[in-house]
């Protein structure tokens, strides 16, 4: 078998090994979808009157503050997944049997590979969860299958390259909570974005940071295709801020975890 | 026709290794034949645990060259880690899988194949007596399963070179007993064995040769006999109920060393019963009497004395 098919089945082990372990210890799976689902109930349930009459034509026509808010809350639910990552990652790392996978003769990032792709297939879960969630808070999305699929494409390239930096965090951290507290930068930037209110509504120099932040296009990409809103160039800068990242976390993740033996 | 030399499991020279300004290696030099067991003895922070890291591709070495099975350490270290399995000194296992799971994770990673692997994995249990705890997750485990799981992960891919890092600290003397087997059943199965141990007793019991290894260099080799010969023989420790009676016993036993503020004499003898009778004789004339006589035979601290004109010293190292 070639390097690559090695590679693969390698990461394939890992990653079973990677939902064993959610099966065993479920509860940061369900801190994950927890967290989005609190964000849809406290912004619909408690905010949505105010935020809805405040935003005027920013919304949909006729449309309730959920169909606004759903796409921001989705992207919420990649970062709160890849924050579990990032702790996951820390505590496996402290784990002896990292050690012995780096005196076998494995692909030497499969473990990661399998964690990242583990995270991935959680937050789809999630996903599917939150937009359930969102639904019954009457979400009203317009999209067209093919536009749910491409939808369902954009969440997973984010929380791909969401997941890739958290991996990072999660090797450069000495501690679970540290890896927490780094990954928040990820978790708290979405508020400084169109998640909640359009960016137009922010003072100037907030609203120049959220429209060059990554979670903006991929935000109104999502927005446009589940709810029809104007994509524009949204839809190129979200794929090249995932490539960017995904490929930044990868070599950044890769280069940590080769650094020597963890202890 | 003569044969030729089989090249060795393991050859290393002038392995150096320092973290920070702390020399843990400094210049070691090892070779191990194929087949036997081999110890590396020596207290904490002698580099033991840095030794078996660089030797089996976890850490580079700074200086120095190591092969094992063949291969250059740092040239090529996946042939290396294809040839080896490592327990090292604190469990290499996944708790959140049972015992079953951890040996089929290691049979995938070997890629030997669904039934090959689940067979293996069965013979393994049942060979380390963890069958009926198989299904269970391996966090629920004794240190003595853990430890045996542990051996079953390493062996599980067949290597050729097995690596050991005190593999029977904090073990109970049952499971001690178990593991020496093992490690024995091992060698007769054809498998090179390195470890490292604190224990002289242990590596007298289960090696062919030893390497004493001291602040990072090695300080001694040889079979186990070879290094008991450099060793003054052991003493003989008698307990008394008073100062008078040690007093007396000391003044008729002329070449007695005191023990500091134990009521002790420690007397120089091998440990064989003639050179106990002859102190208990000595004694007897006198109509002297111990309360209590302990036979010591020689140990790591004598070893060490013996071999470097220092005691034991502990060194923290950061790995």
């Amino acid at each position: 078998m070639s390097t690559l098919s090695y590679a693969v089945r390698d990461s394939t082990t890992m990653l079973r090994r990677d939902f064993r372990h959610s099966l065993r210890y479920p509860m940061m799976t369900v801190t994950a979808v927890a967290l989005p689902v609190f964000y849809l109930l406290l912004f619909v349930g408690v905010f949505g009157n105010t935020l809805r009459a405040g935003l005027g034509a920013a919304t949909p026509s006729g449309g309730h503050y959920v169909d606004y808010l759903a796409p921001g809350v989705l992207v919420m639910t990649a970062c709160a997944s890849a924050e579990m990552t990032a702790v996951s990652v820390n505590t496996d790392m402290t784990e002896g049997i990292i050690a012995r996978f780096r005196t076998m003769a494995i692909a030497r990032t499969s473990v990661l590979t399998g964690q990242v792709f583990g995270g991935l297939t959680r937050a789809l879960a999630s996903g599917v969860l939150v937009v359930a969630v969102a639904l019954g808070l009457g979400f009203r999305p317009t999209a067209t299958p093919v536009e749910w699929v491409a939808a369902a494409g954009v969440f997973a390239m984010i929380t791909l390259a969401l997941t890739w930096i958290t991996v990072a965090f999660g090797l450069l951290a000495k501690t679970p909570a540290g890896a927490n507290s780094l990954s928040l930068i990820i978790v708290v930037l979405p508020f400084i974005s169109s998640a909640f209110v359009p960016t137009a509504s922010m003072p100037a120099g907030v609203r120049w940071f959220a429209e060059h932040q990554p979670f903006t296009p991929v935000i109104e990409t999502l927005r446009g295709l589940l709810t029809g809103t104007p994509i524009g160039t949204s839809a190129v800068a979200a794929v090249a801020w995932c490539a960017g990242l995904t490929l930044v976390g990868y070599l950044w993740s890769r280069a940590l975890f080769d650094r020597g033996p963890a202890r | 026709m003569s044969t030729p030399t089989p090249a060795p499991a393991i050859a290393a020279t002038g392995l150096h290794k320092s973290f920070g300004t702390l020399v843990v290696l400094d210049g070691i030099d090892l070779a191990v034949a194929e087949g036997t067991i081999f110890a590396l003895l020596g207290p904490n922070g002698a580099g033991k645990t840095t030794t078996v890291h660089i030797l089996s591709t976890l850490l580079p070495a700074d200086g120095g060259q190591a092969r094992v099975a063949g291969h250059d350490t740092a040239e090529d270290p996946d042939a290396v880690r294809a040839a080896i399995g490592v327990t090292g000194q604190f469990s290499a296992i996944d708790g959140l899988l049972t015992g079953e799971e951890n040996l089929i994770l290691m049979a995938d990673l070997h890629h030997l194949g669904r039934a090959e692997g689940r067979r293996r994995a069965k013979d393994l249990l049942d060979r380390f007596e963890l069958t009926e705890a198989a299904r269970k997750t391996a966090a629920t485990y004794s240190g003595g399963m853990r430890r045996r799981l542990d051996l079953a992960m390493t062996l599980i891919g067949d290597p050729q070179i097995v690596f050991l890092d005190e593999p029977t600290t904090g073990l109970d003397p049952r499971s001690r007993r178990t593991m020496w087997q093992i490690i024995r059943d091992m060698a007769a199965a054809g498998i090179t064995v390195f470890l490292t141990t604190q224990y002289l007793e242990e590596a007298d019991q289960l090696a062919g040769r030893i390497a004493v290894l001291d602040r990072g260099r090695v300080v001694a080799e040889g079979t186990p006999d070879e290094l008991k010969r450099q060793i003054p023989g052991g003493h003989i420790e008698l307990r008394f109920r008073d100062l008078a009676g040690l007093d007396r016993a000391a003044a008729v036993l002329g070449d007695a060393s005191r023990a500091n503020g134990a009521l002790v004499l420690r007397v120089p003898a091998d440990g064989t019963p003639q050179s106990v009778r002859a102190v208990l004789d000595r004694l007897g004339e006198q109509a002297l009497g111990a309360d209590r006589i302990t036979v010591h035979t020689p140990d790591l601290d004598d070893v060490f004395f013996a071999l470097t004109g220092h005691p034991r010293t502990e060194q923290e190292i950061p790995a």
